[in-house]
This record gives structure tokens, sequence and C-alpha cells, in this order.
């Protein structure tokens, strides 16, 4: 079952705030840069991505890293490896 | 008999707040099994036992701040069996009086001080105002807790400010850069992860900290502690891994035993202390073992980071960002991804000439990523 945009976007919010509890989720820009908008080092992301993998049962290869920019990527990146 | 010390954590702290004891009397305890919570202007610290036996007192109640090297607890050896002395310790009382200056005592009781206690550092012993003002403050640094995220923050920035303010004192620091083609590097890790779920990927900082020990290996003067005067090698390397903390600041710990660890090990363990770091539970191990530290600030996008070392080791070690650079490979011009690797190092126990060789030992390393994946790689380059 495809889950609905907002799920996408709040569930990736609580990924977010799990791995740097100081974020204001409300401030994130989505078609804007994730990682130059929120500190996160590599192994952030790494986790970040681990996350969403646990979260969806999406894989997302290394090959797709450069993908996944903006929150907007990661919603239709997830969506994408559901439907 | 034993007697168990606060460790010093780390070269920035003096003190440390029992949390929690984790052992009561009568309890067997093992070499390197975690005995109290510390809590210290950076974290509160898992601290580890260095011998076995059996824990006889604790003299040190949760709550109570103590100056490192104050004694916690007693513990009986193995085999030691506890006499039953019943008759009270009586304290040793201070019966030398050393010299109060007129404004030195005038202070003190303002302060609220006995100066009679004191260690005077002016003529004969004499407690001067100084010394009464110093005691003044170590009084009121070891009374106020930082129980708030505020005065956390402001005590690790004193911590880190007096480490290093010692750092730049102490120690003769000489620097040297070197780029390095990160290629075969990255071309290595890309195959490696390729089919590898998420949790089993290595980051390229794996590779870099391998390299580092293996180098280490060949040249082992960047690896150990400048005390009394004279260098001190250690052969294990553990590598300290300068860890940003969300809410400002930053902790060193290490990365234990890093030449005899797969990358597949040293990912795990580095995912595992990065997250303690972060929330704040390390062991003290950790915190009192690095050997050398490595910082990687290309992650923040910057070129190249000359770092500032960490008393009393000898050695930093500094990765720049991985970038594509025009680079001249056989007389042709590529596109090859490259990093500034830096070393800042004691000039008191090492000189530049030695310093070139680990930078390029380290670059050579870095060429042959798939030596770098094996656990007894011996600090040879091709």
């Amino acid at each position: 079952m495809k889950p609905d945009r907002q799920t996408v976007i709040n569930a990736t919010f609580d990924i977010l705030r799990s791995i740097a509890p100081e974020i204001k989720v409300d401030a994130i820009d989505l078609s804007k840069k994730l990682r130059q908008q929120i500190d996160l080092d590599s192994m952030d992301w790494l986790n970040f991505l681990l996350g969403l993998h646990k979260r969806f049962s999406v894989d997302i290869p290394e090959a797709d890293y450069g993908r996944l920019l903006c929150m907007n990527d990661v919603v239709n990146y997830i969506q994408e490896k559901i439907a | 008999m034993i007697q168990f010390e606060l460790p010093s954590l780390g070269s920035d702290m003096d003190q440390g707040k029992l949390l929690v004891w984790h052992v009561k009397p009568g309890d067997q305890v093992k070499r390197g099994q975690v005995v109290a919570v510390v809590d210290t202007s950076k974290a509160a610290v898992d601290v580890e036992i260095w011998q076995d036996g059996v824990v006889a007192e604790l003299l040190v109640q949760p709550g109570e701040t103590v100056p490192v090297g104050t004694v916690l607890a007693t513990l009986l050896e193995p085999g030691e069996i506890q006499t039953p002395v019943e008759t009270p310790i009586i304290k040793p009382t201070v019966t030398k009086r050393h010299a109060v200056s007129p404004s030195a005592r005038k202070r003190a009781h303002e302060l609220g001080i006995n100066p009679d206690v004191l260690n005077g550092t002016g003529a004969q012993g004499s407690v001067t105002l100084a010394d009464v003002e110093s005691a003044a403050h170590i009084a009121v640094s070891l009374v106020a807790p930082a129980d708030t995220a505020q005065a956390r923050q402001s005590d690790m920035r004193k911590a880190i400010a007096a480490a290093m303010s010692r750092s730049k004192r102490e120690i003769p620091h000489y620097y040297l850069s070197e780029t390095i083609s990160m290629a075969a590097a990255r071309a290595w890790l890309q195959q490696h992860n390729e089919n590898l779920p998420i949790t089993a990927r290595i980051l390229p900082i794996v590779l870099q900290i391998k390299a580092v020990a293996i180098a280490l290996q060949k040249l082992p003067q960047f690896n150990g502690y400048y005390r009394e005067g004279e260098f001190h090698p250690v052969s294990v390397v553990n590598a300290g891994v300068a860890i940003s903390l969300r809410s400002g600041g930053l902790v060193a710990p290490a990365l234990m035993d890093v030449s005899a660890k797969s990358l597949e090990q040293l990912m795990v363990e580095l995912t595992d202390l990065v997250k303690r770091a972060r929330a704040g539970s390390l062991r003290s191990s950790e915190m009192s073992e690095p050997g050398i530290t490595i910082t990687n600030l290309g992650e923040m996008g910057v070129e190249s980071v000359f770092g500032v070392i960490y008393p009393p080791q000898v050695a930093l070690v500094g990765f720049g960002r991985i970038t594509e650079r025009p680079w001249i490979v056989n007389k042709e011009l590529h596109s090859v991804p490259l990093m500034t690797a830096t070393l800042a190092a004691d000039h008191r126990v090492s000189d530049g000439h030695q310093g070139a060789l680990f930078l390029a030992e380290l670059r050579d390393l870095l060429q042959i990523p798939e030596r770098l994946s094996d656990t007894q790689v011996k600090g040879e380059s091709a």
C-alpha cells in the first residue's frame, strides 16, 4: 500500500528528529537541499537512510544517494519504491 | 587492598561528579567491568575498573563531585581476606601550620575558608592572597553542578579552552599537508558497498582511520603520550576520533585497537561510538586511552584542517573534503577525487622528515584499499 505524501513527510521528520533533536522541522524547506539546511554528517546521513529503510522497508543502494537531495526527492523516491 | 581512584578521562578533566554506582560492597568485579558512572564537563562516562577484585567499601557517594585521583572505593585483591578492622581510622590532622599573610587571612575570612589548611605558594610555604582566591575558585567549581544544558555547555567550553591552551602553551607544533588521490579508495568502496544493505556499508572515514593505524605501525613516534619530559610510545593503536556534539563542543573518544580490526568491524564500532558520544554514554577507557586523534572536517566542506594536538598526545591527523579536481596522471589531465591529509605533530618527539614519511605512507596505503581490508596488514607500501 503506497503511503500518502504527508505520511512519508511526517515519518521522515520523525527520523530526522531522532538524529538531530535540536532541529525545527517546520523550518525545513521541502525543495531545498536537506544537508544544507540541517547539519548532518555522513554518519547522520547513513542513519537517516537506515531509518527510512527500517520504516518503509525500502532498500536504498549507494548509487541512489545522489538522487536524495531535498525532502521532496526523498518523498518521491520512497513513494516510487513502494509503488 | 586496591584503591580505585577517579581516573582522568582526558586532559581537560580535573574533577568529576559520581552519578551512580553499579556495584556494592561484597560484589566481585572483573577487569574492564563498568562499576560507576561519572559526569565530566563533557559527558556522563561509564567508568571501568582495571583489576579483578571484591568491592570492600564505597568511599564517594552519588552526587558528590571530587577531583581526579580521589579514591572512590577500596577493593580486596583476589585471595585477599578482609581483616575485621573495627578500630576507626583516625584521619591525620593538619599539624604543620604555614604562615598566612594578613591580606590572605582577611580574604579567607570573608570567603569562609580556613587559610591554615591551604597549601601556600609564597615564601617558605606561606599562604598568599592568590592561594586563598584559587582555593575559593576550586571550592566554587566543586559545588557548582552542571545540571542545566547551558551550564554543561559553558563547562565544556571551559574544558576545551583549558586543554587547547595547554596544548598551544606546551607543545611545539609543526604542520604538514599532502594531497592524496582517493580514486582507488572511492572505486573500491563503491564496489564494496554496491550490493550491501545500508547496515553493512562502509564510509570513507573508516578506510582513512585504518590507513592511519597501519601507517603508525611503521612510524610509531606519532602514537603515544608525552609525559614528564619524555615520550611514551604505545604499541596498540587506539585512535581518538573527533566527534562534534549536536549541542556544541566535541569529544574525541578512542576506537580501540584499530589495526587489528576489519573495516566492517571498525564501521560498526565507529557508528556505535558516534551514537554513544552524542548520547553521552562513553566508557572511561575510550576517553583516557587514545594515543593519537583523527579529525575529519571534510564532512563540513572544508578542504583541510590543521589540528591542535590533544595533550598528552603528540600528533593529530586531519582529513579534508574529498572533491573532484584536475590532476595529472601519466602526463594526462584527469578529473580525480582528491583529499588533503594533514599532520600536526609534536616537535619534542618527531621532526618534519618523519612526519613527511608518515603522510607519504598514509597516501600510499590509500592507493591500495584492498590491503586495508585485511585485518593483519603490515605497514609496508608498494
